[in-house]
């Protein structure tokens, strides 16, 4: 069992009598990979700019390594950031930004230039030594910055959105870079982000965060696969979210039939959430599936196709291999393991279905 | 229509160039005479410069304008910092503050600061009308200028790059010297001058603070009053000779910051 | 409210040196001479009632000169190549930087009646003409201290209009005329309001312009205020009370060109999108 390096205890911010956290607690294991995932406005970087000094919350504590260490100011911490538009000292060439941590603890100029040298090495970027950074590119710009952070000797590494103003490509190639320097320095990663995806596939823990509190704790694919409400379950990856009941163990009622489930230890005939992954659900004909229903819109990802289909007025999404046409009725085969049932949350009756949805919609609410 | 448009031009240029160059003129004509040319002299030039009331205002106005751009420019900077990071409410109620020099009449603004000195000399005996006040007086009217051209590079600049330099060890003072100072020095610099052009330039508010001291603005403005004496003419040429100077070094400057100074 | 640490020591500077100032001339305005609450200097005040209108009628004409001359200057100064731009400029800036009681006082000395004005008219056969210490003098005065402050802001607002806009209205139909007076003109709006502000403030204040061009018998506000404080007729009660009217005169006129402004913001927001 890793020991904790960081650990916030019931935190409380609120800024123009508007409440950003509302009693947050988590705790950080050393080494770890986190990620503070959520959409804007959730509180994921006012977490983290409590974290690196930035912040005093109004009550809670924080603790680094179990020292209590509200009143250290941030340069007196043993944590770096990598801020989200990089924040590079445009008046400083790469060297003397890498450098400029050291040149403040007054190490000797010859340990200084042996680290710089080893860190831009590790980052690739060696050869632009003696450049101005305002020359650089985005992501050259970002490895810089990591470079600066890490030649701090860390113990906790904050990154605030770093990927955010890379484009689709670079920001794929990072990710592993990153994955990889974690992996080689074994410094605790803090990652704030809004991209699931991003989320999934880089961290050890995922913090699902939204309205100042965190939903969710968990494991990539446990946050993927139990999500505890509606918001974890519409934020990560697509779900239809339908209302049902538990009618006993290992049995729920929904759109008017009754599935066998793998979930247990709800209260019994008590209303619940099913959640059902898009990918999860077979297409067969009418007459062979549990419920049936009128295709509304087909549409071409690449991999699969996704479908909305109408079924008695609520519109699912499925994604589908096979192809299907408009109009078309068909049947939705659903499997026990496809159903996962969770307690009502305030969030029930505010994630809707697929009706409004459009690919432009979604991705300007996921964005922001 | 085209050469109705440099018609234009050049009559508005001469208008406004006439009566310098006019009074430049005559600062070499030998006689007294402001109509008549009768010769080239440097004599007034060498009156100006022997002329013991001129200079000790022409010593005023310089340690005056030195100090008090000095001191707008320091307090500017740092309320400028301090307006950036404010809340909106804070930084709205600063900034009309800032305003009031600025909307006021200048006659207002010296009349009021009189007053003021006045009363703080007769109940309390203290700042007596004289170079103390002229420098408090002027600070009080450069500051807002300074603020005008810091503010916009503090806003230019990203706000992450004060955190990243605590982030990386530095306390507060030192992250301000080692990377904010270096991206906003050219507005400080910018503000440095405009004050100082514009204490220099000053009549109105000193007329009314500066009691018995005297600066070159208030010493012209009594020759004027009095007998007619080309020195001023060999005078207004000197100032005018300086100003050019000192827009051509502005020139040489980035044009950014040159863009920042004609905005103002 | 927290205040950050770095503005206090100037909040404590504007405190003494402006804020108390103004408190002061309110305080005075409303006290006479045995330091006692009353309204005679209001009352006196209002016998100048004359001077006031005088003030803000010369004020107004030099404004609307500085208008009407200034706008083409501007209009043209932003038409020209960039690199001419700002050498013309630059020469707009120099007068304004020079000592602006020698650029009087050179007037002062071509406007006498045995000034070089009058001795080229002799020269050319006319009549001398008397023009110093005459409303007119005043006016050109102002009018040639002011003009640069008029050219500025609206040189400004100019060269931000954006060339885009200008040719989508040609693409729309507009000829020139058309353009300068549905499209120009409505976007340099708010660069005539801050050049009007910026004339006009200082023109309906100045004492020095009406004194050395007005030869001390016209009177303005300006002459009137600093009579009670450096004059014969030291009054600081009488003299605030008349400063006091000078600010809420200027305060009520920038309201005025404030709501313009907003309403010119309104439809240059609108064109632009």
């Amino acid at each position: 069992m890793k020991s904790s390096i960081i650990k916030l205890e019931n935190i409380k911010v609120s800024f123009n009598n508007e409440v950003i956290l509302e009693n947050l607690n988590l705790n950080i294991k050393e080494g770890e990979f986190v990620t503070l995932l959520g959409p804007s406005g959730c509180g994921k970087t006012t977490t983290l700019r409590i974290i690196a000094g930035f912040l005093n919350p109004d009550e809670g504590n924080i603790f680094f390594k179990d020292k209590k260490i509200n009143n250290v100011p941030a340069h007196k911490r043993e944590v770096n950031t990598i801020f989200q538009k990089y924040a590079l000292f445009p008046h400083l060439n790469v060297y003397e930004n890498v450098a400029f941590g050291m040149r403040i603890q007054k190490k000797p100029e010859s340990e200084i230039k042996a680290k710089v040298t080893e860190i831009l090495k590790m980052v690739n970027l060696v050869s632009y030594i003696d450049r101005d950074v305002n020359s650089l590119s985005g992501g050259q710009q970002q490895r810089i910055a990591i470079a600066r952070a890490l030649a701090n000797n860390p113990k906790v590494l904050l990154l605030d959105e770093p990927l955010g103003a890379l484009d689709l490509k670079l920001r794929k190639d990072m990710q592993s870079e990153l994955k990889s320097i974690h992996q080689k320095t074994g410094i605790t990663f803090v990652l704030v982000t809004h991209d699931q995806e991003e989320a999934l596939s880089m961290s050890d823990t995922v913090v699902v965060m939204d309205k100042g509190s965190i939903q969710q704790i968990g494991s990539p694919e446990d946050i993927y696969n139990e999500p505890k409400n509606a918001f974890v379950a519409d934020f990560i990856g697509e779900s239809n979210v339908i209302s049902g009941i538990m009618i006993d163990d290992f049995k729920v009622s929904f759109c008017g039939k009754e599935f066998s489930c793998l979930d247990k230890g709800f209260e019994k005939m008590s209303i619940v959430d099913v959640v059902i992954r898009p990918e999860d659900i077979k297409v067969v004909t009418p007459e062979q599936g549990d419920i049936s229903g009128v295709i509304t819109s087909v549409v071409f990802k690449g991999v699969h196709n996704e479908i909305i289909i109408d079924v008695n007025g609520f519109k699912w999404m499925i994604q589908t291999t096979e192809m299907q046409k408009e109009n078309d009725k068909i049947g939705l085969l659903i499997y026990p393991d496809a159903i996962h049932i969770m307690k009502p949350s305030p969030y029930s009756s505010k994630i809707g279905d697929y009706s409004a949805f459009s690919d432009e919609f979604y991705n300007e609410q996921h964005k922001n | 229509m085209k050469i109705l448009n440099k018609l234009y031009m050049f009559l508005i240029f001469a208008f406004l160039y006439m009566p310098i160059i006019v009074l430049i003129a005559f600062s070499f004509n030998d006689s007294k005479s402001r109509v008549i040319w009768s010769g080239f002299t440097f004599k007034w030039y060498q009156k100006l410069f022997e002329n013991q009331e001129i200079l000790s205002s022409f010593y005023n106005t310089i340690i005056v304008a030195l100090v008090a751009s000095l001191i707008a420019t320091v307090l500017g900077t740092m309320a400028a910092v301090g307006i950036t990071k404010s809340r909106k409410i804070t930084r709205n109620i600063v900034l009309n503050i800032t305003n009031i020099p600025m909307i006021n009449p200048e006659i207002v603004t010296g009349v009021s600061l009189m007053i003021m000195f006045v009363f703080l000399y007769n109940n309390f005996g203290i700042l007596k009308p004289g170079l103390v006040t002229l420098i408090c007086a002027h600070t009080t009217f450069c500051l807002p200028y300074v603020i005008l051209s810091v503010t916009p590079k503090l806003r230019q600049m990203d706000p992450n790059i004060y955190e990243a330099a605590q982030d990386l060890g530095c306390n507060p003072m030192k992250a301000f010297f080692k990377v904010v100072m270096p991206q906003i020095i050219s507005g400080i610099i910018t503000g440095f001058i405009m004050s100082f052009t514009m204490s220099i330039d000053d009549f109105v508010i000193s007329y009314f603070t500066g009691g018995m001291t005297q600066t070159l603005p208030i010493t012209v403005y009594s020759m004027t009053r009095k007998l007619i004496s080309p020195e001023i003419n060999a005078l207004s040429s000197v100032l005018f000779i300086f100003v050019f100077i000192l827009l051509i070094i502005i020139n040489l400057r980035s044009d950014k910051d040159k863009e920042n100074i004609l905005k103002i | 409210m927290k205040i950050k640490l770095s503005l206090v020591p100037y909040i404590i500077w504007m405190l003494i040196f402006v804020i108390i100032p103004v408190i002061l001339i309110i305080y005075f305005s409303f006290t006479d001479i045995n330091k006692s609450l009353s309204f005679d200097n209001i009352l006196e005040a209002g016998k100048y009632s004359q001077v006031f209108l005088r003030s803000i009628i010369i004020g107004a004409i030099s404004t609307v000169l500085c208008l009407i001359i200034g706008y083409p200057a501007a209009y043209l100064i932003s038409k020209v190549k960039l690199k001419y731009q700002n050498f013309l400029i630059m020469l707009l800036m120099i007068p304004m930087w020079t000592s602006f009681l020698l650029r009087t006082y050179a007037w002062m000395t071509l406007l006498e009646y045995n000034g070089l004005i009058n001795k080229l008219l002799v020269f050319l056969g006319l009549p001398r003409l008397n023009m110093i210490n005459t409303p007119g003098a005043i006016i050109l005065g102002m009018v040639y201290n002011f003009l640069p402050y008029m050219i500025l802001p609206i040189y400004n607002i100019l060269v931000k209009i954006d060339k885009k806009i200008i040719e989508a209205a040609q693409d729309l139909g507009a000829n020139k005329f058309k353009v300068f007076t549905k499209i120009i003109f409505p976007l340099s709006l708010p660069g005539i309001i801050s050049g009007i502000t910026m004339v006009f403030v200082p023109s309906v204040s100045t004492f020095v312009i009406s004194k050395m061009l007005g030869g001390g018998s016209i009177l303005v506000i300006g002459d009137l205020i600093e009579m009670q404080f450096l004059g014969n007729n030291y009054n600081p009660y009488l003299g605030s009370c008349i400063s006091l009217i000078l600010m809420i005169i200027i305060m009520i006129c920038m309201k005025i060109m404030n709501s313009l402004d907003t309403q010119s913001n309104y439809t240059e927001k609108r064109t632009k999108k």
